[in-house]
């Protein structure tokens, strides 16, 4: 039985968790936690790690070089890299709202990148 | 002619917005709010990663959009005016009325008048002069805050092999934003033992793209003649001294420095305000209400904050604070008790409390390392008045206790609130 070891992020506390994992690579015990969350946590980043994804968007047409974009939801952990390369080769056109979908489906994730700001 | 004001707000991102539209809510309805740059928001323009407004609005936002909450309320309002692209000059405090003397391009120098003001200009990075790191002065030595804007909202890379000299949020976040726009970052060294980032950002921003975080260790030379060519580390003992023969020679072309933010309180010291040696920032009332009367500090400006939803919450006790002083509501005769950090509390905001209010007073404060498994306590002598168990204290997560309004009546004279840590077993 194989161990992983990280800082559950959760909350500032920033318990080490210690995770024990079965033969088929699932959570078979966490340790080190303080709370509830710290399992959720646990699990989360051992079977399916995601995180927020977040960059600029080149504007054509606009009061600003750049606009900033989001993930609408977190995106596999794995492909962030990924996202990264294709935001740096996006662009858009000006006027932009605040939650304007600016790349559809980022990277076959399923996850739209929409505009956190606005570019008249 | 000087043009008169309620209230006047240096200061528009997001503590003068906060504090501006508290104000508006309580019933102010002439004021001005001044701001240096272009647009409302200030450095959350910038700050495009999400992790805002977690506590205050329950969800996680960036940055723009965060500032987006409080600037389309606040160019809405018909209470308040605001003027963009005009830096205030100075502040004078007087008996009546407050005047303020400010510059821009359309209205030239404007002599303005108002009975409260709320300083609420944020901070600035610290400066490479302030690190004293020998070398030579090449292009490429960037504070983490200024390769952020040109990041994030000029659209520049301003190097592609980087190293990061300390660990603060701004230069975690830097990090992984620089990884993502093609950069390799090599690595961010940290003088002390432990990172001031928060958590969240060592696992997200560091430890997710293998970005080595170096605790005792940083830059003590700088080369390159026109452009920066690489820098030389060292280990530093507990002291905080270069040990001799652990130098190493890093090739970069980009060195950020996220050494410490300093509350930008040029204004308040003109003023003759007095200020806390360790926040450098104002000594404030629970009103977040300087020494003079009717003016006003919140946000970085009073003491640096890691979560903008506290600079927000606090921004309002000053935004309310000010309406009630233009109204005459404040307290004529306030019975003050001095808060005081002890024992690994670094400092307590606000600085003193009125024994007279009837609700909660909440106490910040912030310790000076990092504590396991620790009670902090608040005590009025030897009584302690509430304490509360943390597993972890860290110097980059500000910590508060309550105090209440009977506990406060009930103090005897002469009383001062201080906050100790105590670690356990």
């Amino acid at each position: 039985m194989s161990e992983r070891n990280f800082i559950c992020v959760a909350c500032p506390m920033g318990c080490e968790l210690h995770v024990a994992l079965d033969e088929k690579g699932g959570v078979a015990a966490v340790t080190g936690n303080n709370c509830k969350r710290g399992v959720a946590y646990a699990q989360a980043e051992t079977t399916h790690p995601t995180r927020s994804f977040h960059s600029t968007v080149r504007v054509e047409g606009g009061n600003a070089p750049l606009v900033s974009v989001k993930s609408r939801a977190p995106v596999p952990k794995a492909m962030l890299m990924d996202c990264a390369k294709a935001t740096r080769a996006a662009k858009a056109k000006a006027p932009i709202a605040i939650g304007d979908v600016l790349l559809a489906d980022v990277c076959g994730t399923g996850i739209d990148l929409i505009a956190t700001n606005r570019v008249s | 002619m000087a043009e008169n004001y309620e209230l006047i707000v240096v200061g528009g991102g997001p503590a003068g917005m906060a504090a501006a539209l508290e104000a508006e809510k309580d019933g102010v309805t002439k004021i001005l709010l001044l701001e240096r740059a272009e647009t409302l928001g200030g450095i959350l323009e910038q700050c495009i990663h999400t992790g805002f407004g977690l506590h205050y609005f329950g969800e996680e936002l960036s940055g723009p959009e965060y500032a987006d909450r409080f600037i389309v309320p606040t160019e809405q309002s018909s209470a308040i005016e605001v003027k963009l692209d005009t830096m205030v000059l100075e502040v004078t405090p007087g008996e009546n009325a407050h005047q303020v003397l400010a510059i821009n391009k359309t209205d030239g120098l404007l002599e303005l008048n108002a009975r409260a003001v709320i300083l609420a200009m944020g901070c600035r990075e610290r400066p490479r002069g302030a690190l004293n790191i020998a070398g030579t002065r090449p292009a490429g030595v960037l504070s983490a805050g200024t390769a952020q804007k040109y990041v994030n909202m000029d659209g520049y890379l301003p190097g592609k092999e980087v190293v990061i000299l300390g660990s603060g949020d701004i230069g975690l976040i830097m990090a992984r934003r620089m990884t993502f726009e093609g950069a390799h970052v090599k690595m961010v060294c940290e003088l002390m033992p432990y990172s001031s980032g928060l958590t969240r950002n060592i696992v997200q921003c560091l430890d997710d793209f293998d970005i080595p975080l170096k605790r005792s260790c940083t830059v003590v030379a700088i080369h390159g003649t026109e452009r920066l060519e690489g820098v030389t580390i060292a280990k530093v003992d507990k002291n905080r001294r270069p040990v001799p023969g652990t130098e190493a020679f890093v090739p970069c072309d980009l060195l950020l420095l996220s050494v410490g933010l300093i509350p930008e309180n040029e204004l308040t010291r003109g003023a003759g305000i007095e200020i806390d040696p360790v926040t450098a920032g104002a000594c404030v009332s629970q009103d977040r209400e300087t020494k003079i009367p009717g003016v006003f500090a919140c946000g970085n400006v009073l003491h640096v904050h890691d979560l903008v939803d506290y600079v927000t919450m606090e921004s309002q006790l000053a935004g309310a604070g000010a309406a009630a002083y233009i109204q005459d509501r404040a307290d004529k005769n306030p019975d003050y008790v001095g808060t005081h950090g002890k024992n690994g509390v670094r400092y307590v905001v606000p600085q003193r409390v009125n024994k007279h209010v009837t609700e909660n007073v909440k106490l910040y404060f912030r310790v000076g390392q990092v504590y396991k498994n620790a009670v902090a306590r608040l005590r009025a002598g030897e009584t302690v008045l509430t304490q509360r168990k943390r597993a972890r204290l860290a110097p980059g997560e500000m910590e508060d206790l309550t105090v209440t309004p009977e506990q406060l009546s009930l103090l005897p004279e002469g009383a001062e609130l201080t906050i100790e840590v105590a670690e356990g077993k």
